[in-house]
């Protein structure tokens, strides 16, 4: 793999299918994973709502990218984390929100680590850029 | 300090792409530098040479080709442009379709990226 270069965040605070921010994020993470950086990806707010278990966008006539999601991982987008209190604040449990990928040994799935908001802050304040969705 | 901006919104609908552009004027009138301008989600369609406003209100797309035409670098996503019908044919001087990775590239040769979105 290449050297790790600066440290970026790609930040989802939109909820899933009412606007194309979070679909259009996800081409984001999948192109800078390509590039020299150390990526992470934080979903808070409403954004958390992208991590919902069930999701199906077919009644809406939208081509939807819950599989995208579910290959993050495969795509080396690998530091994903969501915000405890942005689910809790949504009523979604933290052991329910979905895969990103599954381990290549185990076939074990991979989930977001949930973070307080405290180490999401730590996070932040370590980055040399964060790119807001 | 060396800047770089991206805008998520499109035209007249909302005020980021207003906003950016303020914002990129006080960040010059200030002695900064603008490394690049990324148009990515609706804020492509800032872009478009076909845009026609009344004559009383701002040009939005002249205005950006002319800060292109100051050397700014300003890239449209060709995924979003492709999306949403802005080919080269439409596009407003000064400004050039490319890839996400521009804005990797922007990212990384600047001391901050400002977003300017819902």
């Amino acid at each position: 793999m290449a050297q790790k270069g600066k440290k970026v965040m790609v930040t989802v605070r939109k909820p899933p299918h009412g606007s194309i921010y979070v679909q259009e994020s996800i081409e984001v993470m999948f192109i800078f994973a390509t590039y020299e950086m150390d990526l992470s990806v934080v979903f808070l707010d409403d954004g958390v709502l992208a991590l919902h278990p069930g999701q199906d966008t077919k009644e809406l006539g939208i081509k939807g990218f819950m599989a995208s999601l579910g290959a993050l991982v495969d795509w080396e987008v690998t530091n994903v984390y969501a915000d405890r209190q942005s689910l809790k604040d949504r009523g979604i449990a933290e052991d329910a929100i979905i895969a990103i990928g599954k381990d290549d040994d185990s076939g074990a799935p991979i989930h977001p680590r949930v973070l307080d908001a405290a180490e999401i802050a730590a996070m932040m304040a370590a980055q040399h850029s964060i790119v807001s969705f | 300090m060396i800047i770089s901006i991206l805008v998520l919104e499109g035209p007249y609908n909302h005020e980021a792409s207003d906003s950016a552009y303020n914002f990129i004027q006080a960040a010059l009138a200030k002695g900064h530098a603008i490394r690049g301008i990324f148009f990515y989600d609706d804020g492509v369609y800032n872009v478009t040479r076909l845009m026609d406003p009344p004559q009383d209100d701002r040009h939005i797309s002249r205005r950006w080709s002319e800060l292109g035409a100051t050397g700014i670098d300003m890239v449209v996503c060709i995924a979003a442009a492709k999306r949403r019908g802005i080919t080269n044919e439409v596009l407003a001087p000064n400004i050039r379709i490319s890839g996400l990775g521009q804005l990797a590239s922007m990212i990384h040769e600047s001391d901050r990226i400002v977003t300017f979105g819902d």
